[in-house]
């Protein structure tokens, strides 16, 4: 059982009609606490800004329960955008802490820096680190982003994609059962669907 | 680098998927989802989706179509038309749609867009501007489906629209809009000079090279593709398309 949680900030329904299309049968969109607990895998999506990603988590009660799946059970889990942004300790965009699962910090795009518009909004091309990943991608793999701030690594080993924007940045981490994309899968064709397969069909 | 994207914009009238020509003179085009699904079997890179009626009917966003339409497309789908609330926005981004365009709220009620800024963060919102030139050649922006001048003027408009956080424009010129002609690359220039937000220009694309035009001189963050998508050719058949990609890249230098 695949979950989707569902603490109110997401594009839930693009991701279970991207995992409907390629074949997984058994996915759950659910903020129960129990549901989450006993799932295979879990997805964390998200669209906004971190505070109110991390206020909507806290209001629905589930940052222990989150805690308990992804540090205790290690449970294999996916944040996507805002939901990758939310597993590093914390953002530039907001004060609330985030999940910290990696290391690693959320920052803003400098503004300032000549020619870059932000947000950072549609298809690039990534590079994949992971070569289990990469085996699984169609060649030349680019994604949709949307996004204005991003994720800095402090540890080298965790990344898994990067992608240039006037300079590169971490656009997918992985640290044991932890996994963060900064694009959407869910709106990138067919390789959001190889993303997904790899995520769905691999365990960590 | 980040790729200049082609967006195909379907126009809906009360369910139906019409086209215009200069904002007038809908014509029947099909249904759209069908024209959805075939967008997604030609992978273009973001659709978006336009209830050009609603607004000036003070009718709510058709959410059951939209959601047919969000769980067809597997590409960023952007949709406006008769948004004026923060309710009405959560419940699009909760259908699947990924950024919503807003028109005449925009102009009316610009604390809305302060709170879905504050909710749903910048890249969920577009603002969307229709210009026509007056006279003496000055640039006007029309809401209500291009049936009402509001006297503002354009660059103070964009500067407000930037302090508020808006993640995206959608400049259509009105005149050019369904007349294959090309897109206004003035224009384009001179909002893409003053502006950091990205920006999508739409009205009078008629080929490739119009594209190319709006990407490399005007420096466009995207094209918006209106009868091209929908028609075979200027004054001929209905055929739902969109250029090949191994055309694109020639142009775009991808």
């Amino acid at each position: 059982m695949i979950t989707i949680v569902n603490y109110g900030l997401g594009n839930i329904g693009s991701i279970e009609n991207m995992l409907k299309k390629i074949g997984v049968t058994e996915i759950l969109v659910s903020s129960n606490h129990e549901e989450i607990l006993k799932s295979d895998k879990l997805i964390l999506p998200g669209v906004g800004s971190f505070d109110a990603g991390m206020e909507k988590i806290n209001s629905s009660g589930l940052v222990n329960v989150l805690n308990e799946a992804v540090l205790i059970n290690k449970v294999p889990i996916l944040g996507i955008c805002l939901g990758m942004q939310l597993m590093t300790k914390h953002s530039e965009e907001g004060e609330k802490s985030g999940f910290g699962w990696v290391d690693a910090e959320t920052v803003k795009f400098d503004f300032n820096k000549q020619n870059i518009k932000v947000p950072h909004m549609g298809w690039n091309y990534v590079d994949i680190l992971d070569n289990g990943l990469k085996a699984n991608l169609p060649p030349n793999p680019k994604f949709y982003f949307v996004h204005s701030y991003f994720v800095k690594c402090n540890n080298i080993k965790d990344i898994m994609i990067t992608c240039d924007y006037e300079g590169k940045f971490v656009a997918g981490f992985k640290k044991d059962n932890v996994m963060g994309v900064q694009f959407h899968p869910e709106k990138s064709h067919k390789h959001g669907m190889a993303f997904f397969r790899y995520f769905v069909e691999n365990n960590f | 680098m980040l790729q200049a994207r082609v967006i195909p914009c379907l126009q809906i009238i009360e369910g139906g998927l019409y086209k215009t020509t200069q904002f007038k003179n809908p014509k029947y085009i099909g249904d759209p989802i069908n024209a959805v699904k075939i967008f997604n079997e030609k992978e273009v890179d973001e659709l978006m989706v336009l209830d050009i009626t609603a607004s000036k009917s003070n009718r709510e966003p058709n959410y059951e179509l939209l959601k047919q339409l969000a769980s067809e497309c597997f590409m960023p789908l952007s949709y406006g038309g008769g948004i004026n609330n923060f309710k009405q926005a959560s419940q699009l981004f909760e259908l699947g749609i990924e950024k919503i365009a807003i028109n005449t709220a925009a102009i009316t009620n610009s604390k809305l867009i302060s709170e879905i800024v504050q909710v749903y963060g910048n890249q969920s919102i577009i603002v969307s501007i229709d210009i026509k030139k007056n006279f003496f050649g000055k640039p006007c922006i029309y809401t209500n489906n291009g049936t009402k001048n509001t006297g503002l003027d354009l660059f103070v408009y964009l500067e407000k629209l930037e302090s508020l956080g808006v993640g995206e424009l959608l400049i259509t010129d009105i005149d050019r809009e369904g007349k294959w002609s090309g897109y206004n690359i003035d224009l384009l220039k001179s909002i893409t000079d003053k502006v950091k937000m990205p920006v999508l220009i739409n009205g009078g694309c008629g080929n490739i090279d119009h594209i190319s035009d709006a990407i490399n001189i005007g420096k466009a963050n995207g094209a918006v593709v209106g009868s091209m998508a929908v028609y075979q050719k200027q004054g001929m058949g209905v055929l739902i398309s969109f250029p090949k990609y191994s055309d694109l890249e020639k142009v775009l230098n991808l």
